[in-house]
């Protein structure tokens, strides 16, 4: 049995930038532990089947939202680029005017009645998956003066462990707002932030009804040698 | 090798896309062998944070997971089991799953780890997934063998261990400070 790898690009926990770190991180160095058979098992679809819609964020009401109707779509892999494939992705998002459906939402734009901003697929044998949505738009937080999260969507995944599993957020090439973003700059280098921002996919647009963004997400992969020692 | 996707926080938001009907049922809760496991979740002022999300996963009964990689085909699944639990924190900070206490599993290096339950921690302000466990009272001579817990200054291992307490276990998580959950670097 091999572990996975430890490399990562991952923000550190305490980014000061980011208010909320600054009470919300450890104080105290993390524990390294060897992987179990614990860390290398995990909830790899999740617990609850996906529903044929869940993945088209625009037909979960009688109409349609308002906003850029977009095609999201890539490829699962893990470190050696093989694909992870079944693997359960969640996303959620806000509407078109940068307002999520949320009780603690604090941002006076308006709501859509036609979008909640929540979907859910499997990638199939190659790792693929495909989202149908509506591209979100920036929105201000108190994080500092005139502070504005950079348009995203949050994606998360298990991938085949416990310890693969991914929080993340994908963001817009070109956004004007990435300088000011201390959740984007938490990520040190800009190669690494590089691999956060989608792609404009001319190839998966649909004429006359959708444009497509690409975005490729990398797991954690596994140790070239067995983790028995 | 492919150079890994960044973290980023789950924000404050997340309850439009990932807690679910049935999350915190890793059981349902008419289950014989159930147990309520939960606690409140803090950050380094001691304020409560209502807006963590917590994850656990964990082996069955037999000590058994219901994954691919666990090969001990002697050692028998239960029927609708899958040891995954999800559970938003409340407007008090608090948590709760419902579950079965699972078996001791298997440590690379040879004999048995303690019963235990992986806990992962996701909130506004934590920019990368935070892994705990937590352990049983009522297994202290495994606890005390227990290779991951000695990884651990001794002074601080009595935060991994839940205390029974109104009829539940109680497995309170502080982000920073005083008591302080010790977190892994897994």
């Amino acid at each position: 049995m091999n572990g996975y790898t430890r490399d990562n690009a991952d923000p550190p926990y305490l980014f000061p930038d980011y208010k909320a770190t600054q009470t919300r991180s450890p104080s105290q160095p993390l524990v390294p532990v060897a992987q179990t058979l614990s860390e290398v098992t995990g909830p790899v679809y999740g617990d609850r089947p996906v529903g044929e819609l869940d993945h088209d964020l625009t037909r979960q009401h009688e109409g349609e939202p308002i906003g850029e109707r977009i095609i999201l779509h890539g490829r699962v892999m893990d470190g050696d680029g093989r694909p992870v494939k079944g693997t359960l992705i969640e996303v959620w998002q806000a509407n078109s005017a940068g307002r999520y459906r949320h009780s603690r939402e604090l941002h006076p734009a308006p709501l859509d009645p036609n979008f909640d901003g929540g979907g859910r697929t499997l990638t199939d044998d190659q790792g693929n998956y495909r989202f149908v949505t509506i591209k979100p738009g920036a929105y201000p937080w108190g994080n500092h003066h005139n502070a504005w999260r950079a348009a995203h969507i949050h994606i998360s995944l298990f991938g085949p462990a416990f310890v693969t599993r991914l929080v993340t957020q994908m963001y817009f090439p070109g956004d004007p707002l990435f300088h000011q973003d201390p959740i984007f700059h938490s990520v040190r280098s800009e190669r690494d932030r590089d691999r956060m921002i989608c792609g404009f996919d001319l190839s998966e647009t649909i004429p006359e009804w959708a444009l497509a963004y690409r975005f490729d997400i990398v797991l954690r992969g596994r140790e070239a040698t067995p983790m028995v020692h | 090798m492919t150079l890994p996707t960044p973290s980023q926080t789950v924000g404050p938001f997340f309850s439009i896309g990932l807690p679910y009907e049935g999350g915190p049922e890793v059981v349902p809760p008419d289950h014989p062998d159930a147990i309520r496991v939960g606690g409140r979740v803090f950050d380094g002022d001691g304020e409560i944070v209502n807006d963590a999300l917590i994850e656990t996963w964990q082996a069955n009964p037999a000590g058994r997971y219901d994954h691919p990689e666990d090969t001990r085909e002697e050692i028998a699944l239960s029927d609708g089991f899958h040891g995954f639990g999800r559970s938003p924190t409340d407007e008090e900070g608090g948590y709760e799953i419902v579950t079965v206490k699972p078996g001791a599993v298997p440590h690379p290096d040879g004999g048995l780890q303690a019963p235990h339950i992986e806990v992962a921690v996701f909130a506004r302000g934590v920019l990368k997934m935070l892994v705990t466990r937590l352990y049983f009272p009522d297994e202290a001579e495994a606890n005390e063998a227990d290779p991951v817990l000695a990884a651990i200054p001794a002074e601080r291992r009595d935060a991994l261990v839940a205390r029974e307490e109104g009829g539940r276990l109680v497995f309170d998580i502080r982000l920073q400070g005083e008591g302080e959950t010790p977190f892994f670097d897994v």
